[in-house]
Formats: C-alpha cells, structure tokens, sequence
C-alpha cells in the first residue's frame, strides 16, 4: 500500500493526489479522445453519457455534497432547453450567449426554489421539488408561446461562431468539452470553502451552523450552482434530443438522476459519472439482451428436449416483450443498491483498491456502517 | 358538486392515513403508497371479473393480501433500512414503487379497467340535488374506517402498544412490546387502508397503473395536515380536495392539476410544521 507523505503545502492545493493519479487522467483523456476513430457508430450513445454525467454532477452537488435531496431535477432541465432553444431559435441569439442566459435562468428558477427550502429539512424538501417538477411540467404545457405546448418545439443543430456542430463527432466533442469543464469547476469548487462549507451542511446543520457557516447562504448557492448546471446540461440535451416535449421531463427522469448518483455513489465525482455510464447505457444493454436473451434461454431449454425448447423460447420472449418492465428493473436495481452497497459503484471500486493494495490483509470492518438505532429526527 | 371534492379528499385523506401511520410509528416516509392503493384496486378488479367473486368478499380479499404484502415488505425489505439516512429509505420506497407499477403492468396489462360495484351508476335525489352513491359509498367507507381505527387505536391493548412502540421505540421493547411485530403491524394497516382507498375509488377513477400517482397529491394532503397527526392528514387531504374541485370549477384551465402541489408548496414554505403539526428543534 502507497503512504503518501506530504512535505509541503503546495502538494495539498494539487488537483490530483500524485503524479500516478495525474497520469491516469491522461490517459483516460487521451482514451476519450480516440473513441470516435474506435467506435464511430456508437457515438451518439457515448454524447450522451456526458450530457447525463453533466446533470448527475449537478446533482451529486446538491444530494451527494449538501445533503438537500431534490426529487425535481429535471425540472431545472426542462427550464435549461426550453430557455436555451427560446433564446437560439425565437430571439435568434448566438449559442454561446444563449447557453450563458440558460445557466442564469435556471440558476434563478434554483433560487426560487432554494429559497423556500431553506425553511425544510430532510424529506419535506424532496417532496417540495417533487411539487415544483410537477408545476414546471404543467407551465411547460400550458405556455405554448414560449413553449410550444404539447405540439413541441423542433431544435436546431448547434452553430457556434459560425461552425456547425450538429455531426455526431463535432457534438461528441461538444459534450465531452462541456463536461470536463464542469467536472474541473466543481471539483475545484469542492475543495474551496464553499465546497468545504456545503459538506459540513451534510454532515450537521447544527454543527455546520456554529461553526459559522451561513445556511441560508450556502444552501441557496448549493440549489443555484447546481441548477445551473442542469441548465447547461439541458441546452445539451435539447440539441442531443432535437425535439423538445413537455412529457419528456418527467417525474420517471427526476428519479433516473437520483438512480445515477445512487448506483454511482453518493459523495463522490467519480460516482456522478460511474452512475451516468449506468443510466445512459442500461437501456441499450436492455434492448440488446431482450433481443438476445430468448434465443439464448430457449437454446439452454432445449437441451432438454426439442418442445421444451421451443415453448421456453416463446414464453421468455412474451415475457420480455411486455411493456413496463424496464422501470421496474430500473426500480429493482436501486433497491439492491440501497439495501446491499449504498456506497455505490464508487465505493466498491474503493474497496477493490484497498483490497488489491493491502492484499493478504484487507479487513471487511474497514468499510462496515455503523447502525445507529436511535437516530431519530424527533427525539425530544 | 361539494359532495365530489369531500369524496376524492377522503381518498387523499385516507393515502396520507398511511403516510402518517407508517411516519409516526418507523419514521421512513413511503413514497410507494400510492401504489399500493393501486395493487389493492387491481386484486378487488381481479377477484370480481376474473375469478366473479361478489363484490365485499373480493373487497376483503384485496384489503387481506394488500395487508399481508405490506407486512411482509416491512418485514424483508424495510426493517433493513431503520436507523439509516431518509435519503435511503426515500430511494428504497421510490425503488418499491417502479417495482409495483412494472408488475402490475405485466400481471394484469396496460390497459384501463373499470370496476364494477353494487352502487355503479346509481344516484338519489335529496332535495333537488343529485348525488351519485360511488360518492356517498367513499365518505360513508372513511367515517366507518376512521372510528374503527379510532377505536382499534384508543381501546385495544395492541393499539396501545403500537402508539407506545411509535413514540419511544426502545422504551417499548424495554415493556416488553414486540417492537418488531407492531411495526410489521403498522405497515399491514397501512396498506390495508391504501387498499381500502383503492377499491373505493375504483368506481369513480378508472384502474390503471398510473393510479399510484395520486400518492403525490395524498402528500400534500399529508403535509397540510402536519406529517405525523392522523387527524391533519383526514382533514388535510378534504382541504386539498376541495380546493382541486374549486380551482377546477372556478380557475382557467390547468389550474386543477397543479392546485394541490401549490398548496403544497405554500404550506411548506409559511408553514413546514402544518396545521396540527409541532415544530421542534432537534437537540443535540
């Protein structure tokens, strides 16, 4: 195991932790470089991996960093598209100032919600943006000037300076650009007092609160910084949809955000971004087996006999035809997580590591949660 | 016309009921309620057109399973998470919910049924206003349901020691109360009334996967009421119906769908303790 010991200062303002973990961001970078001369055809996929990396940081901000638990965030994602494609398309704005608007209205709509929740903790917050979403959707609905209404309202491809961007590469790009950019604000963020202030909201309110932290403050900063980035994630997301719909941001979208930073691992960068190769890639993988799966199950079947075969292989395909299932794996997958690694992906990568590091001594109790019986919000 | 907004805010009242019980006694809020009003409308709808059994035995029927479901969820599922972040227990119960919708929608489809009752397409006319007996069969079910559970609450020994299990959880057991078992108990309750709302609003709503979704506008109910008193909740989920009768009667259109989470939002940011509801400072 690798004992870093620090001589000095300067080596604790370091973005990364030592020339190893500095080396193998470069080589991921380099790695997501080459992707679009490896897998061209997959590209759009992979785009928009980045676009939900970008709204799982915004919300690992506030859920995983601040502790304020939102049940509306695509709400703020609505409001960044819909405003962004407002401004490009029906004032004739260019992107870069269109996007830049975006941020700042949906950091506003973050306010106005912040504002109120300030006054709740814990579960009446989620539920109180869990109404906001539902609001937003309607007024989304409903404002068809601006909006479209149910009819919608076509996107353009994205043009900025003068250069198209619409092609799956140039867009590639884009995404991946925007998201490095917010991954390396926030994590710089998160180490700066602000960051440092937010977690101690996490962690006690009370505790937080003498030692001087202004909670009315920094949690109105938490719900703007991080719906601002959901603006930008939704002006993303506009031109990676191409059609903007009210229904598409949904209570079921709201839950897919908290699924990635839930699977992905709470408190962590890393988790925002394992969570969104999760959620933006099990659909694909879901449509592939359920192509794949009755072939191969009824193959097994028939092993056994030639109609035991063919009645398996026609039973599992009408099982998996059926409409609804995917929520409900969905669903499945996060209550294993909450019950059996609430750590996420990111922490059992960690205690890979550790394992590997420490090998013939890694311990379980390490990383055991204590159970805290009398935790209760009410005690008296 | 009243009569409609006091019958849909019994219904949300008797969701929030369920909220509330599960809240004061284990503390974990379940955003999975409304979904099992709609497993509960889905069994009666089942028992009575599948398998044509009467009406009040399928009735029975669905309040039993829902119940024993309940049961047993809080059993393998829920009691894991105790003592755990709310955060936890809210993804949990979100998880629950995706789970119920997606069975539902593959053990019974996707398509819209309706139930069909003894007070189907009946109405009495009481002094030159019509009412319609799928309404007065709602409110007539939530009087009945509230004193029964009044009285199971007040007068038997087992109601008793699950109000004692719900304000001090290790002082019950210390009694000798099976803490355990009466939490088991309360979930059972829960989603037995969640089925008792399902079946009664069955006749007026249609059944179809998206009946859950009224769990959301039971939570402004709920909230109304202040989260942990049985009463606010009752009284706060017939607020909530009458102002969505009223908003959509008297507002431009759309103002019906969102009246609730308005309030909602009102009532969170002047008021987060509600109504009923004592606010305190949590010590340390």
């Amino acid at each position: 195991m690798r004992v870093l010991f620090k001589t000095s200062y300067t080596q604790d303002l370091e973005l990364f932790r030592d020339g190893v973990q500095r080396n193998w961001y470069a080589a991921l970078l380099v790695g997501l470089l080459i992707v679009p001369l490896l897998v061209p055809s997959y590209l759009v996929d992979i785009s928009l991996v980045f676009i939900y990396g970008l709204c799982g940081l915004s919300l690992m901000v506030l859920a995983g960093y601040t502790g304020l638990v939102s049940l509306g965030h695509a709400a703020f994602l609505g409001i960044g598209a819909y405003a962004h494609v407002y401004f490009v398309h029906d004032w004739g704005l260019p992107w870069v100032v269109s996007v830049a608007l975006a941020c700042v209205v949906t950091a506003a709509a973050g306010v106005l919600v912040g504002l109120p929740a300030l006054r709740m903790t814990g579960v009446y917050l989620s539920i109180a943006t869990l109404a906001f979403a539902l609001i937003i959707q309607e007024i989304l609905t409903r404002w068809e000037r601006v909006t479209g209404g149910l009819k919608g309202k076509p996107v353009d491809k994205p043009v900025i300076f003068g250069v198209n961007l619409g092609g799956d590469v140039a867009f590639y790009f884009l995404s991946l650009a925007f998201l490095i950019g917010g991954l390396w604000f926030t994590g710089n963020l998160l180490r700066a007092p602000t960051g440092r202030a937010w977690v101690a909201i996490r962690d006690s309110e009370i505790a937080a609160q003498s030692m001087g932290v202004n909670l009315a403050v920094y949690k109105t900063i938490a719900f703007a910084y991080s719906a601002a980035l959901m603006g930008i994630a939704g002006a993303l997301f506009a031109h990676k949809i191409g059609f903007l719909a009210p229904e598409t941001f949904s209570v079921l979208l709201s839950i897919q955000f908290l699924l990635m930073v839930v699977v992905g691992g709470l408190g962590s960068l890393h988790g925002a971004f394992y969570g969104a190769v999760f959620v933006a890639l099990l659909p694909v993988a879901i449509s592939q087996a359920r192509d794949s799966m009755p072939a191969w199950i009824g193959a097994v079947a028939g092993l056994f006999g030639k109609d035991a075969g063919g009645a398996t292989f026609l039973a599992v395909d009408r099982f998996v035809k059926k409409p609804g299932l995917e929520p409900g794996l969905f669903g499945l997958i996060l209550v294993l997580f909450v019950l059996f690694e609430p750590l996420g992906i990111h922490g059992r990568s960690r205690k890979l590591q550790l394992y590997f590091s420490t090998f013939p001594l890694y311990k379980r109790a390490t990383f055991r949660r204590q159970k805290t019986y009398m935790r209760s919000e009410r005690l008296r | 016309m009243t009569l409609n907004g006091l019958a849909v805010g019994c219904i949300y009242g008797l969701v929030a009921l369920g909220f509330v019980l599960i809240y004061k006694a284990t503390e974990l809020v379940n955003f999975a309620q409304g979904d099992l009003l709609m497993l509960g409308a889905f069994t009666c709808y089942m028992f009575v057109v599948w398998y044509g059994v009467g009406y009040w035995p399928a009735f029975a029927l669905a309040i039993a399973l829902v119940g024993i479901f309940g049961a047993a969820l809080d059993a393998m599922v829920l009691r894991r998470v105790i003592g755990q972040p709310q955060f936890a227990v809210v993804m949990l119960t979100i998880g629950l919910g995706a789970i119920f919708r997606s069975f539902a929608s593959i053990a019974w489809g996707s398509e819209i049924y309706t139930l069909p009752t003894p007070f189907s397409a009946k109405a009495t006319r009481i002094a030159g206003v019509t009412v319609s007996h799928e309404y007065v069969s709602i409110i007539v079910g939530t009087v009945l349901l509230c004193v029964l559970l009044y009285a199971f609450f007040a007068y038997t020994r087992t109601g008793v020691a699950m109000q004692a299990a719900s304000q001090n959880q290790l002082a019950a057991y210390y009694m000798g109360i099976p803490v355990k078992l009466m939490f088991s108990l309360v979930w059972a309750i829960s989603a037995g009334v969640a089925a008792i709302a399902g079946v009664l609003l069955a006749p007026v709503s249609l059944i179809d996967i998206n009946l859950g979704f009224i769990g959301l506008k039971a939570f402004a109910a709920a909230v109304l009421g202040g989260f942990g008193s049985i009463p606010g909740a009752l009284v706060g989920g017939i607020v909530i119906g009458l102002i969505e009768l009223f908003s959509g009667a008297y507002l431009p259109q759309g103002f019906k769908d969102v009246a609730a989470y308005v309030v909602l939002l009102i009532v969170l940011a002047v008021r987060p303790q509600g109504i009923f509801g004592a606010l305190a400072r949590k010590k340390v």
